[in-house]
Order: C-alpha cells, then structure tokens, then sequence
C-alpha cells in the first residue's frame, strides 16, 4: 500500500474531526507504545466472516499468536477458525518464493475446505519484500473460480484503527455490490408488515450477544441484510449496497463503509449502539425514523414500551444492589459512550473514563451524557489507572483484557468489556449479564480475604497489638 | 531413531508453532526487573503480550520499538535507541531483552551495533545489561528463540572467561528450558535444596510469572525471576544442569566461559529421566537421596503399576515444540503406549530420538490427518488442538504453550517424581473415562427375557437402584402383560 493510500484512508469526511490533524500521523513512540497494528484491525475487522477462508500471508509471528483468540461467533460455518497462514521461511524470504507459495497457498485452501471466498491479510515481511498481492489474488482466483480478495494491512502501515478501515475499504472495493440479495420467502411474509433492508456495520456478535437482539429486527420486519462483520457469510457483504438504511455500531472504525454507501447508493446511516437499555431503544427508533414507515414506527414504539417495562422490571433486583457504585470505564476510548449509558440504565455513577483513543466527536458525546464532572482519563498506563481508581474511590474498573490483571494485580473488581470476553452484554436481555457480571465481581467475598493481611503478620499500624 | 517428515504443503493450518520473538521474550520475563521490548511494528509486541496474558493470567511487560512505515522503508536504527532511551529513563529496568522480528530482520538491522550506539549515546544508562538476539519469525519456534535469548544473556552477562568454578560451594546453575512451566521449575529447585544445593535458575519464570499477589500493585517490569547480578556468579558455582536440549548451545556457551562442569537432561518426565537427575545431584552434593524424595520415587512407581493396564497399547499424538514432544512421547513409551502421530513445528536435534516411528514438522491439521489414520486415542498439546480432538472424538491433555482455556494450566507440575504420578493418573482417567470397547450386548434368539430393548448401561443401573424407584421403573415394564414364565 502507497503513502497516498494511507494518508486517503485517515481522511475521514465524515467524522466531525476530520479537519484536524490526523491522529494516525502521529509516530508511535518506541518504548512507550502499547495496542495492536494494522493487521490486528484489519484481522478483528473481518474475521467473523465465517464462510471465508482467511490466509495470514507471512512468517508465523502473525497469525501463530493471533488465531482462535476472538470471542466473535457463528450460526453457521466455522471456517472462520480454522488458522491459515503461508507461515514463510527464511527461503521464502531470501529468495523471493513468497508469491508462490501464497499462490499454492489458496489453492490448497480451495480445494480442502471449500470456502466461498478467500480473504489474503498481508503483513510487514512481504510487504517490505514487496509481494503484489493484489496480482497473487487476481490469478488465483481466476484460477480456482473463488473469490480471492486482497487486504493490504501490513502491521507497519499504522494502528488498529487503521487496520479496521483498511479492512472496510476493501469490502467496499472488492465486494460490496457483487450481488443481489435474494427475495424475502413467502413464508416470511407477514400481513400489514412491509419487510425493509438494513445492514449493522461495526456489530461483531462477541460470545453470541447479537443474538439477544436479532429476534427483535425480525419482529419488526428488518431484514438484516448484512452485520459487518459479526455472524456474516460472504454474500451477506456483497449485496450490502442494497440496504434502505445502516447503522454504525459503536465504533466509528468502519464509518468509512457507511460514508461510501451514503455516497455511492445514497443510503442513509446513523450511529448507534446496542449497550443499554436506552441505546437499544433508541438504535429502534432511528431506523423507524430513517425508514420512514408510519405503520413500523407504531410497532417499534410498541416494541419499546414492551420491552423496556419488561427489563425494567427484571432489571430492578440488580439495580439495588449496583446503585451508587462507582466505575472507572478504560476501554481506549472507542466504546466509551455506549457503555456509560448502560452503566446509567443500572444506576451506577461513572466517575471517570478513558478517551485516548476517543474521537472529537465521542469525547463530545460522553460530555453530554455525564457531564463535565467525570474525568477524561489520557494515561492507560496501569500505574495511572490505579491511581484515578483510589483518587475517584471507585468500586469497579471495567476495560479491555489488557487491563484485567492490572485490576486484579491491584485487588480491584474487573469487568472484561472488549473482544475476548466470554460473555455478550446486547440489547435488552443483554443488560441481566451485564448487571450479574457487575455484581459479581463487585460483591465477591474475595476481595477481603486477599486485602486482609496474614494473620501472623506484622500489621503496619502502629498501636495495634499482634494476634495472640 | 524417529523419521523427519518435512513440511510438503504451502498452506499451514490450524499453527502450532509460535514465533521466535515470543519465545525469546519468554525467557527475558524469567529475569528479575526486565523487561523485554522487541524491535518490529507495534502488532508484534501487542500480539506476544496478549498470547502470554491469556496463558499466564498475568500482567506481562513487554514493549516495542514501533517501527512504522518510515522507519520501515528509511532506517529503523532511530527506533531503537530511542526506545532503549525511553525505557530506561521511565521504568529503570534491571535489564533490557531486545529480540528482533521478521521485519526488523528483513530490513536487516545491525542489533549488536545498535546497543553499542546506544550506550555511546546515553552513556548515563552503560549500567543496565541491554541483551541483544536475532530471533526472526521465518526461522525456528518459541523454543529455539528462547534458547536463543538465553545464550545471548550469558553472551552479555559473562563477556569473560573465568576460572572460579566451586568459589560458592553450595551453587548449580540451571539452564532452564522452555519447556518447563512455573511450577516445575518451582519443584526443581525444592529438588536441589533438598541435597543441601543452592539453585541458580536462569531464566526462572518460577518466580516470575508464578502467578502471586504482591504487595506492589503494578509494575512496568517483571517481578521477580533470576536476579541479574547472580548471573555473573555462575562461573563460581559447582556445576551446572542444564534442562532441555535446546539449551545445549547456550550451555556450551556457559561451559567455554565458567568451565564449570555440566550435566545435560533432555527431559524430567518418567522414571528414568527423573532417576537420571537425582543421581546427577547425589554426585554433586555428596549427600545420600533424602528419605521424602525416596518415597516420592516409590509412590511414582506404584503408581506406574496401577495405571499401567489403562495405558498399555494407548494410541498417543502428540503435537509440541520439540524438547517437550521428545518429553511427552519419552513419558508415555515408558508406559506402554504408542505414539502414533507426532507433529513438532520446527526441526531440532532432538526430533530424531523422539520415541515415535516418523516426526512431522507442520501444524495441527498434520497431527489431525495422521491421529485419525492411526487411530490415536488420546491428544497431547496445547489449547488450539481443543478443536482437533473434538472432530477426532478423543480426549485432549493440555500442554505447551498456549493454554487459554484452562485456569491454572500454565502452573501445573509435570516433571519430577511427583509431576509424573500426576500426569499418568490424569492419562490412565482420561482413557477410562472415554471408554474403551466391549462387546456389543448380545440377545440370543431363543432368549424369553422380558427387557425390553438392549440398553445395557440401564440394566447395571437399574441394580443398584434405589428400591423404590426400581419398583416404580419396574411397575412401567410391566405395563404389557409378560407372558408368564416358570422358573
């Protein structure tokens, strides 16, 4: 991938912050960087396709840490976790052998496993040796008759973030609009329900958490077309351009895809999320709104007032016991304002988040929904972590798996938000784990059993008598 | 002498290998307030530090030189000095691990050079030992960087030759393999202290990444491991055991600069192996085998007697960095079975005496073709093959590197007396309790026997049934009037 390329995909006219200088120009800093690369993002980005084969074209470094570690899941297939790399040698390298053997590569993949497409990640080694990928792919598929699709992401190219739009862009390029949905079964029809389009970009469906929500869109009559990429098959991407609307899921890492629909088929799309009771409410209402069907805004109101009585009412147990408990929220930034409303819907107070990976536009959105009082947290390192948790006297951290040990390390209550977790916190019903996972953790009785010292050992205050 | 199957197919699936770098970090991780920063793009450091958190369920320090596309296409020499800079100045580590990586190697970076630039610039930080270790990810595995990254510690930490063999009478040196979790390496040195010895471990992920709650709520460094000041003193120690073949290089190393006599073990796993180390530290101290490792050594036998007729002809494969697949296949040999498919994912000397007629270099997928065409009973390997035995209907015994699934599986104990009753007990059970065949119930033709259907698992059950309840199953038999019978 050129300069050029890079430089067009951290242009993002449809972030708010676009005019500023572009966080992805920024150089990390050696020795003091954390977080994952281009190939990380690019890889989470696309992964959950699950009837793709996807080959991780380089040395094992990338793939051989990386495979089977996603919380992501499928319906269907599970090609999707099978771990495939051309696992180059110092031969390869030396002697230019990579292009080959990433052609063989496909071929071997086709002819085993039978995928509907095969995906290429390319990585540092053969980006700097320089493989034409692009040209591997064209031959390789006209050779096998399967779609074989480069993503050029090696991980020098620049952060995750970057990755995930990388990812995006090449959907957009190679596979979006490659073919048409098909028509909705009689079977499925429903009397005075007029069956609308969409695609959910951004929704991965980590450890099934989707599925709390799927139900609903086929109560309403949306015909989810494609989740980018969560519980997806190939087709479902190819004929995304023919959704009547799109949300963004969270994260603005594939706006870009959104932004390209809106311009290139004129489809409409809007930000949303499925955390919490008030932000599933409202990801309903702005597909009745951008639909613009009387009869479906009627059954979506009814649908609210359903189930928000109905969580409501079971959610009511938990919120005595998490009401007033503090949170420190540290999840990069990107998901931050998805998760404090729900934190909000369950009566906690957040008392502090991190932004360092927030957008303009996010960090505006947290402002709003809790105001100026809670601290915007710049420093992830774990010694600043613990040290906002004890200033702010928070009862709980929650953030990414990176930090769980920190947590833990520290005797701190933890909860896992990101994409390893084994537990899925969407929409409605998603709120009862969500609130079970908070209050384990922050009432377990292990946290004064490993605070408690010794009972033979010398206690550091001064004045008090050792045990007899 | 087992038969090396080279890789023959472009496509690995289903990776067993792991990468040099992440080895190599590994071993830096066993020393006291290091930290090791590996010189490639940031996704390299990011994907080690995820792979050993999931394992060890620890924090893990681990940093990067950041290398992005300028400096990849320009010169990445800036990269690394300042992030030594940088590291230095904030965490004031004890020493600096710098592997390389496939990137760093293809732009062909100068390592060696870079340090010495690096102390001629900041010549405020010439105290803190930076060692420096080509461990390219187009080469070898986890086990052979780690090797690597231990030969290039002595390299740095004992620049001179030394004649000072036996100055502390009570020291040995442990050259300790990657193959070793720890909590084996916590058992090897109870092993050694037993005999009145002192044990040097170098790396000792024992006490590093054993899994403890501290006082200190975070650290940007390792805590605990081998203490970077007692690795000067290994040349004045009174010999040195070095675990795991992989290390002969390194120990070679360490004998050409001490001349502190070894005794070299390619595995601590079965009677044999573990007799062989005992008798090595009766020699070195002088001292008679204490009474509790006798019993030890007498319990691990019965134990073999015990589990022998579960594990007698057990069809085993067996998927693992080289020294722990000869391990594995030496351990379960010595019980009877047979290893009918072994996958290692590099080459190494040790490959050909593992104890299995062909050794396959290449991935899960391999160990599953070969497991089902030789009927394998049983998997041993770590938790990506958790797939593999479930499409192979067998059960698996986790080892290696990476155990993701299974809560304290990175401490578990495997080596020794002790690790070795452990581990036959849980193979004998884990074969008993996926069954092994019998006859089918047969119903002859002339039988006037009223059960109904041939169910025999409900027939046992039903005799140790709870009376009333069998009366109740039995009133439902009845239900069709039996024809009568006379007895």
């Amino acid at each position: 991938m050129q300069a050029k390329d890079i430089a067009e995909l951290l242009n993002e006219p449809a972030c708010t912050h676009n005019k500023k200088e572009k966080s992805g120009c920024a150089r990390p800093k050696p020795g003091a960087t954390a977080g994952g690369c281009s190939f990380d993002g690019a890889q989470i980005a696309l992964l959950p396709i699950a009837d793709v084969a996807h080959i991780v074209h380089g040395p094992i470094a990338c793939a051989g840490s990386s495979w089977d570690n996603r919380g992501t899941r499928s319906s269907g297939p599970t090609l999707y976790r099978i771990g495939m790399t051309t696992d180059l040698t110092e031969q390869d390298v030396i002697m230019g052998r990579g292009e080959k053997r990433l052609f063989h590569a496909i071929k071997q993949a086709v002819d085993s496993y039978s995928p509907k497409a095969v995906f290429i990640y390319n990585t540092c080694v053969p980006a700097l040796t320089g493989d034409d990928i692009s040209a591997v792919c064209k031959s390789a598929a006209e050779k096998t008759g399967v779609p074989v699709i480069p993503v050029d992401c090696a991980g020098f190219y620049g952060t995750k973030n970057l990755g995930n739009r990388i990812a995006g862009e090449a959907m957009f390029k190679y596979v979006v609009g490659t073919s048409e949905p098909l028509p909705v079964p009689e079977s499925a029809q429903r009397p005075g329900i007029t069956v609308h389009d969409v695609n959910l970009i951004g929704e991965y469906n980590i450890a099934g958490e989707f599925w709390n929500v799927a139900p609903l869109f086929d109560e309403l009559g949306l015909r989810i077309l494609c989740t980018l990429s969560g519980d997806a098959r190939f087709h479902d991407v190819q004929t995304m351009h023919r959704a009547e609307a799109n949300m963004v899921v969270c994260a603005k890492a594939l706006l870009n895809v959104a932004r390209k629909l809106q311009t290139d088929y004129k489809t409409p799309f809007f930000e949303g999320s499925f955390y919490g009771v008030t932000d599933t409410s409202m990801a309903f209402r702005e597909f009745a709104k951008l639909l613009n069907d009387p009869s479906l805004t009627e059954r979506t109101e009814a649908l609210i007032a359903r189930e928000e009585a109905k969580i409501n009412a079971a959610l009511d147990p938990w919120r005595e016991k998490l009401r007033g408990k503090r949170v420190l929220l540290y999840t990069g930034g990107v998901k931050s304002w998805s998760i404090v409303s729900a934190l909000q819907d369950l009566g906690m107070d957040v008392v502090a988040t991190g932004t360092s990976k927030s957008t303009e536009e996010d960090k505006a959105r947290i402002r709003e929904i809790m105001g100026d009082k809670t601290k915007m947290i710049t420093d992830g390192s774990p010694k600043a972590l613990l040290g906002v948790v004890k200033e702010y006297q928070a009862d709980i951290l929650i953030a990414g798996g990176r930090n769980m040990y920190t947590a833990l390390k520290a005797r701190i209550p933890f909860l896992d938000i990101n994409q390893e977790r084994e537990f899925g916190y969407e929409g409605y019903s998603g709120m009862i784990e969500l609130a079970r996972q908070l209050a384990l953790t922050i009432q377990s009785p292990v946290w004064a059993s490993v605070r408690k010292p010794a009972p033979w050992a010398k206690t550091s205050v001064p004045g008090i008598e050792l045990g007899a | 002498m087992a038969e090396i199957l080279k890789r023959n197919k472009a496509l690995a699936v289903n990776p067993l290998k792991a990468s040099q770098p992440v080895g190599a970090s590994l071993a830096f991780l066993g020393i006291n307030k290091a930290i090791p920063m590996m010189h490639g793009s940031q996704g390299c450091t990011a994907f080690g530090k995820v792979y050993f958190v999931r394992h060890f369920r620890e924090p893990i320090p681990l940093q990067t030189t950041a290398m992005d596309q300028v400096s990849t296409v320009m010169n990445a020499d800036e990269n690394v000095i300042e992030g030594l800079r940088a590291v230095c100045e904030k965490s004031k580590p004890a020493l600096i691990g710098l592997p390389t990586t496939g990137l760093s190697e293809t732009q062909g970076t100068d390592i060696k050079r870079l340090v010495r630039d690096f102390y001629a610039a900041h010549p405020e930080f010439a105290h803190i030992p930076v060692v420096p270790v080509n461990t390219p990810d187009f080469t070898g595995c986890l086990e052979s960087g780690y090797a690597l990254a231990v030969k290039a510690t002595l390299e740095v930490m004992l620049p001179h030759k030394s004649n000072d063999v036996g100055k502390r009478k009570k020291q040995v040196n442990v050259l300790a393999g990657s193959f070793l979790t720890p909590g084996d390496v916590e058992h090897i040195k109870e092993l050694i202290e037993a005999f009145g010895l002192r044990p040097l471990v170098l790396p000792d992920i024992g006490d590093s990444l054993d899994g403890h709650l501290t006082e200190m709520e975070s650290s940007p460094l390792t805590v605990g491991g081998t203490p970077v000041t007692d690795i000067a003193s290994m040349g004045e120690s009174i010999a040195t055991l070095v675990l795991g073949n992989s290390l002969h290089e390194a120990a070679d190393l360490l004998k050409e600069q001490t001349s502190v006599p070894d005794f070299r073990f390619d595995s601590l796993m079965g009677l044999d192996a573990v007799d062989a180390f005992v008798a090595a530290l009766v020699e070195i101290s002088g001292k008679p085998v204490p009474e509790k490792i006798e019993r030890q050594r007498a319990q691990l036998q019965d134990a073999m007697v015990d589990s022998h007729f579960m594990l007698g002809f057990a069809r085993v494969a067996i998927a693992a960095d080289p020294d722990l697949l000869y391990g594995y296949a030496r351990l379960v040999t010595e019980m009877g079975c047979e290893v009918v498919a072994a996958v290692a994912p590099a080459r190494a000397n040790i490959l050909n005496e593992v104890a299995a007629a062909q050794v396959g270099i290449g991935d899960l997928e391999d160990l599953e073709i070969a497991a089902r065409k030789n009927g394998a009973q049983l998997v041993i390997s770590n938790s990506h093959a958790v797939e593999t035995a479930r499409r192979l209907g067998v059960p698996l015994l986790r080892a290696g590197f990476p155990q993701f699934d299974l809560i304290g599986g990175y401490q578990r104990l495997w080596v020794g007396y002790r690790g070795t009753r452990q581990a036959f007990f849980d193979l004998a059970n884990m074969l008993v309790e996926h069954g092994h065949h019998e006859p089918e119930p047969y119903v002859s033709i002339y039988s006037q026997r009223e059960e109904v259907g041939r169910d025999s698992s409900r027939q046992v059950a039903d005799v140790g049934m709870n009376p009333d309840l069998q009366q109740h199953r039995t009133g439902e038999k009845h239900a069709t009037p039996a024809p009568s019978t006379t007895h």
